[in-house]
C-alpha cells in the first residue's frame, strides 16, 4: 500500500510524519536530534530508506546525519566542509571584502540515481558533494570560483546556497541558487557554472543587467519538464522556459509577490504554488490570513486557497525550503510555518488541515512518496 | 586515567552516558586530551574545536579545578589533579541562546 513520509526540520529537532495513501491519519516521531537546528532533511530518490539530515548548533557546529531505515535510526557522518584552495573573499553587507567562512549546511540534495551520492548547499555559499554516503565531502569549486564570486553578497539570512535541482533528463545539468547572488547552472556535471539571472529585476540593484546580486529565495522544477523553472525571488515570482537563460515575471494577480517558497504540482507542470508574504520587512501573510496561491496556468493567473487555513490573526512565515509535494494521485501539498504547524492538502490545495500544530519553528519540509 | 565531562548534547552525539575516561599518552594538555577524546569518538571532530584551525568553538569553555582554562595555551600542562584523575576536565557549553 502506498504511503507518505514527511520530513520536517525545525529549530529544535527533526520530526518524521508518516501516513498511508489516504493521508488522513498521521504518526509523528521525534524530536530526533532534540535541541539542534535541523535545516534540512531529504530522502534518496534511489533508496527511500536512505535519508540525510543537516544538524547544526551555535555551540557545536555542523553535523550530517544519515538514516538507512527511513528516519527511525540515525548515525553521524562526516562534518568536514573545507573550501577548495584559498577561499578568498566575497562582499559583506557593507560592500567590503569578507573572508569566505563555513557556517552551516542549508540544503542536502541526494542524487537521483545513487543513494551514496549527495550534494550539500552551504553558507558561505558553495556546493559540496559526497560520493560515500556523507562521510567525506569535496567542494565543487567551479561554482565558487566563478569570476563573480568576489561580488556575491549575503542576504539577510546569510549567504546561503539553498536550492539544488538536478535535471532528470541530463545528468550533466544542475541548477542552484544563492541568496543573494542569484541562480547558476552547470551543463558539465559541476565543473563550470554560468549565472542565469537575465530578466530578473531587483530594485536595489541599479544595473538592470546585473549578472549577480539577485536575492533568489527558491527555485522549483517539474521532473517531466526540466527546461522550465519557477522562482520565488525576494520580490517577484518568475518563470524561465529555457533553463534559466531568460526569466519573465509571472506574479500576475498575486496580492503581494514577496515570499519564500515555490513548488510545482507533481502531475501538472503548469500548476504552481506560492505563499505570498506581506513584505521584506513584515514576514507574515497579508491581513493575518494564511493563503496558498495556486496558478494552473504556469503563473500570472493565481487563485487563493484558503479552505482549512487560518483566515484571521495569523502572523507566521513559511521559509524557503518548507514546502513540498507528494506524487500520489491526487497530488498532496505540504508546508510548514515558523509557528510550528505543518499543513497538508491531499487534493492539490483545495482543502487543508494541520498534520501537527505545535512543533518548534519549521525550517524545512520534504516529502517522500512510498510504494 | 584522564576524566572528561562533556555537555549533554555531545554525550548524546557520542552515544555515551556519564564521564569519559581516557588514556592520554605523553603530556596531558587540552590538546592531547581532545586528541584522545576525538580518537575515541570520531563524531565529535569539529564540534569542540574547528576542523581546520583547531580553535575552540566560541560557545565552549574548558574548566578544571575551579579554574577557567579556556584562554590558556592548549599546550599548557593541565593541573596535577586532572593528570592524576582526581578532577575532571570540564567542557562547558555557554549558557546562551534560546
Amino acid at each position: 500500500m502506498s504511503g507518505v513520509r514527511v520530513l520536517v526540520g525545525t529549530r529544535k529537532g527533526a520530526f518524521v510524519l508518516t501516513s498511508d495513501g489516504k493521508r488522513e491519519k498521521w504518526d509523528i516521531s521525534g524530536p530526533h536530534f532534540a535541541g539542534w537546528e535541523i535545516y534540512h532533511m531529504k530522502g534518496s530518490p534511489a533508496d527511500p530508506n536512505r535519508v540525510y539530515a543537516s544538524q547544526c548548533s551555535g555551540w557545536f557546529g555542523q553535523m550530517i546525519q544519515r538514516s538507512n531505515d527511513g528516519g527511525k535510526t540515525w548515525a553521524p557522518m562526516g562534518n568536514k566542509f573545507t573550501y577548495d584552495g584559498v577561499p578568498g573573499t566575497h562582499q559583506w553587507y557593507d560592500g567590503k571584502p569578507h573572508p569566505w567562512e563555513f557556517k552551516r549546511v542549508w540544503h542536502l540534495e541526494p542524487s537521483l540515481t545513487d543513494p551514496d551520492t549527495v550534494h550539500a548547499g552551504i553558507e558561505d555559499a558553495a556546493l559540496f558533494r559526497s560520493t560515500d554516503g556523507g562521510q567525506n565531502w569535496e567542494e565543487r569549486s567551479g561554482l565558487r570560483k566563478h569570476g563573480s564570486g568576489p561580488r556575491w553578497q549575503p542576504g539577510a539570512g546569510g549567504m546561503c546556497l539553498h536550492s539544488i535541482i538536478q535535471d532528470p533528463k541530463n545528468p550533466e545539468r544542475m541548477f542552484i541558487a544563492i541568496s543573494a547572488a542569484g541562480a547558476f547552472r552547470t551543463d558539465d556535471g559541476g565543473e563550470n557554472w554560468q549565472p542565469i539571472n537575465k530578466g530578473l529585476k531587483s530594485l536595489y540593484i541599479p544595473d538592470p543587467e546585473a549578472e549577480v546580486g539577485h536575492c533568489v529565495h527558491h527555485i522549483a522544477m517539474h521532473q517531466a519538464r526540466p527546461g522550465v523553472l519557477f522562482m520565488q525571488k525576494h520580490w517577484d515570482v518568475m518563470r524561465s522556459d529555457n533553463g534559466g537563460d531568460l526569466w519573465q515575471e509571472v506574479s500576475g494577480n498575486l496580492p503581494t509577490d514577496f515570499g519564500f517558497v515555490i513548488d510545482v504540482h507533481a502531475h501538472d507542470p503548469e500548476t504552481v504554488y506560492v505563499v505570498p508574504i506581506k513584505s521584506d520587512s513584515e514576514h507574515y501573510p497579508l491581513d493575518g490570513k494564511l493563503q496558498v496561491y495556486r496558478s494552473k496556468t504556469g503563473g500570472n493567473d493565481w487563485e487563493a486557497l484558503t479552505n482549512g487555513l487560518p483566515q484571521s490573526d495569523c502572523y507566521v512565515n513559511v521559509l524557503r525550503d518548507a514546502m513540498a509535494v507528494d506524487s500520489l494521485d491526487s497530488c498532496g501539498v505540504y508546508f510548514g510555518t515558523t509557528g510550528g504547524q505543518v499543513y497538508a492538502s491531499a487534493d492539490a490545495g483545495d482543502n487543508w488541515k494541520p498534520i501537527v500544530r505545535d512543533l518548534p519553528a519549521v525550517l524545512s519540509v520534504e516529502v517522500q512518496t512510498l510504494a | 586515567m584522564i576524566r572528561v565531562v562533556m555537555p549533554a548534547h555531545l554525550r548524546t552525539l557520542a552515544s555515551f552516558h556519564g564521564e569519559v575516561e581516557l588514556e592520554v599518552p605523553g603530556a596531558v594538555t587540552v590538546r592531547t586530551v581532545l586528541d584522545a577524546l576525538e580518537e575515541r569518538f570520531p563524531m565529535l571532530r569539529g564540534t569542540i574545536r574547528e576542523h581546520v584551525t583547531q580553535e575552540r568553538r566560541p560557545f565552549l569553555r574548558f574548566f578544571a579545578c575551579g579554574e577557567d582554562l579556556s584562554h590558556d595555551s592548549v599546550d599548557a600542562p593541565l593541573p596535577d589533579a586532572v593528570v592524576k584523575g582526581a578532577e575532571p576536565l570540564l567542557i562547558i557549553g555557554a549558557i546562551a541562546g534560546g
